[in-house]
């Protein structure tokens, strides 16, 4: 206790320690992991494929893909749980009802305002590159997906 | 005058003291000469001068709007501020001028606070750091202090190896607040965000009940979770701040309806009907040997002044950690989907298809930590997962409420806990670790029980787990306030935990505990120069 700068408060007689002297132990199953559960299999390339496509994110490189690995291992360990009967929570306002306002409008007319920020626009329009035509197929697009 | 308390100078507006458009001059002078910290990201020093200007009027006529009348305060650069950038500090926002104020930031200035600028982030306020963001890292103002520099033997002779970071991802809007730049700051609160920076930074973070302050205008991260977070001196600060903020916000539909009352906190002097609970599990492992004896000296206090002192267990701790990196990478992959380049933001060349625009845009805007998160998020929320891991964190977040149920139950007022494993962490240090656990870098959660399982004692310097933001995805208040100065001569905060809704409760033992910790105020070469006259009188050290 010398080290920290002290104030007089920290200077009073040290009593029993009331908290935890020790960290809590780690819990058994986990071996050597540190807080993951037990490693599993990759995540095939179709689903990496298809995560690319969903999210329209890239994984760009190995570290990307590592980095799900990882967080789906983390992940895991929610498995250890038993949540039999248990209700999910999906907020924590649920006792509360939802609000909603009187259908009237109070606020609008800000068109002007709305396409300040669009790059491109004509007249009043946002403007797109054509829709309906799907990301190219793995095989096809530069994706880091493609070696693997 | 800089480094008195917010309710302190408003006190010398009102007395004619000092001029509104001076404190705003000596703030923005201090800002340019602090620039090396990378606190501010944009500092919007014409529209500052012009509300300091009309606030000089108010007073002069005798009308000021309130306490916050001519108050210098910054805010962090994921709430939308009309007319001025906002960025996210990350390429896909980069010139975004936000056609509308938020909420809050609209309430700060209807009240006639003098917005200084927006401050520095992790990238859409992901990371624990403030050292991710496009615009550089944030640097703690205690690098720079001579409590810090008494105490550091120099690896190098130069101050430029030495820095320490101000955690995140608010670090920004914690070390403008810590060096006196601004007397209030707002920050936002998703996993820790607030409270991490402002243990680091030394100052009080508050992070008010999920419901009671307006998300409207706050860039999403995790709309189940976040809250505006506000950044303060000093408790009473912290009060004022949410009298002005909280209450019921037609714009934002998971706001409370419940009539909000603002406060004025008493000075608690009896604790003997306080009880205070120590969680067992926030001795997590790696949490440093001065924060342990500083959290055991702190519940002692609380002892020795009368109060109840109870260990207390939330036996799912441990999981917490995991349920908010399902949820939050869940929440994140569909917030983040707004990002496309059509209506606002960096918009890529590619001209193929909307499908192309849009991942070509996203591949250039968003950094690795985001990407990392979305693609993770999308991974949970695939229909052969959903259940396993959606519905399943969903399930253990009730698990979590319940034990906190349990303990509030059972008779306990407030929960005390640290706030971070250690003091800030050097630089240098940090963005090793980041490099070497890359991939986990992305969700503290990840590396915090990474490091704390495997690593042990190298883990010293790292900031947060989000062990500790365990209320955080249900929406209890929490509050950071500034201890002590750890052996390097870094500041070191802890975490009191309240009921929903009970932040007067929180905010009044927070205060007691201020006042008897006396934490000691940052000795700043840079402020010394720019500070002068009005309060010379004043002991630097209380807060009163």
């Amino acid at each position: 206790m010398r080290a920290l700068l002290l104030g007089r408060w920290l200077r009073a007689g040290p009593g029993p320690p009331r908290v935890p002297p020790r960290p809590e132990s780690r819990h058994r199953g986990n071996g050597g992991n540190g807080g993951h559960g037990p490693l599993r299999q990759k995540v095939s390339v179709e689903v990496l494929d298809h995560l690319e496509h969903l999210a329209l994110v890239d994984f760009r490189d190995s570290e990307g893909v590592e980095r799900l690995h990882k967080a789906i291992q983390f992940a895991d360990q929610l498995h250890e749980v038993n949540t039999d009967g248990v209700e999910l929570m999906d907020s924590v306002l649920e006792d509360r009802c939802l609000y909603l306002r009187e259908d009237d409008v109070t606020e609008g007319n800000c068109t002007k305002e709305l396409l300040e920020n669009a790059r491109e626009k004509v007249e009043e329009y946002f403007v797109a590159p054509p829709g309906n035509i799907p990301l190219p197929k793995l095989e096809e697009r530069e994706t880091f997906l493609q070696g693997s | 005058m800089l480094r008195a308390s917010l309710r302190q100078v408003s006190a010398a507006l009102k007395e004619g003291r000092v001029a509104p458009t001076e404190l705003c001059q000596r703030c923005l002078a201090l800002i340019k000469s602090t620039k090396f910290l990378n606190a501010y990201i944009t500092v919007a020093e014409e529209t500052a001068m012009k509300q300091a200007e009309e606030s000089d009027e108010r007073y002069k006529r005798g009308q000021p709007l309130g306490i916050l009348d001519g108050i210098p305060v910054a805010v962090k650069d994921n709430f939308n501020t009309a007319g001025i950038e906002t960025t996210c500090a990350s390429n896909m926002l980069k010139g975004y001028i936000s056609p509308y104020n938020a909420t809050v930031v609209q309430k700060l200035l209807d009240q006639g606070a003098v917005l200084l600028g927006k401050t520095n982030l992790d990238e859409f306020a992901m990371g624990s750091g403030s050292t991710d963001g496009v615009f550089g890292p944030v640097r703690n103002p205690w690098s720079y202090s001579k409590q810090y520099k008494e105490k550091s033997v120099p690896k190098s002779h130069s101050e430029e190896s030495d820095w320490v970071i101000t955690g995140g991802s608010s670090g920004g809007s914690a070390a403008a607040v810590s060096s006196f730049t601004c007397f209030a700051a707002l920050g936002s609160d998703t996993g820790g965000s607030t409270r991490n920076p402002a243990a680091h930074c030394g100052v009080v973070g508050l992070k008010p009940t999920y419901g009671l302050i307006s998300r409207h205008g706050l860039i999403p991260l995790v709309n189940s979770m976040d809250v505006p977070g506000i950044l303060t001196r000093c408790v009473d600060d912290a009060a004022v701040l949410l009298g002005s903020l909280a209450g019921h916000d037609p714009k934002d539909s998971t706001t409370i309806q419940d009539d909000f009352e603002p406060f004025e906190l008493p000075n608690l002097t009896d604790v003997s009907k306080l009880s205070i609970g120590i969680p067992k599990e926030y001795h997590a492992p790696g949490l440093s040997s001065e924060i342990l004896a500083l959290w055991s000296k702190a519940a002692d206090l609380f002892k020795n002044a009368g109060a109840k002192v109870v260990e207390v267990s939330l036996p799912h701790t441990r999981y917490s950690i995991v349920c908010y990196h399902v949820l939050c990478t869940a929440e994140v992959a569909s917030n983040m989907a707004r990002f496309d380049g059509l209506e606002y933001g960096h918009r890529s060349d590619m001209k193929d298809s909307t499908e192309s625009m849009y991942a070509a845009t996203r591949r250039e805007g968003f950094n690795d930590v985001v990407r990392g998160r979305i693609l993770s998020g999308n991974y949970f929320l695939l229909k052969q997962n959903y259940e396993k891991y959606f519905v399943k964190a969903q399930k253990v977040r009730r698990l979590i409420a319940n034990d906190f149920v349990k303990v509030f139950r059972s008779g306990v007022d407030i929960l005390l806990t640290p706030t971070t494993l250690s003091d800030a962490a050097p630089y240098t240090e940090f963005i090793q670790e980041d490099n070497r656990t890359r991939s986990t870098q992305d969700d503290i959660l990840t590396q915090a029980a990474n490091m704390a399982g495997e690593q042990g004692q190298e883990l010293n310097c790292f900031p947060l787990p989000s062990h500790f933001t365990c209320p955080v995805p249900l929406g209890l208040p929490a509050i950071n306030v500034p201890t002590a100065l750890s052996e390097r001569g870094l500041p070191v905060g802890l975490q009191f935990i309240g009921r929903s809704f009970q932040e007067k409760q929180l905010l009044t033992v927070a205060k007691w505990f201020e006042k008897q910790v006396q934490f000691p105020m940052i000795q700043l070469e840079e402020v010394k120069r720019h500070d002068s006259g009005v309060f010379q009188h004043q002991k630097s050290a209380s807060f009163s």
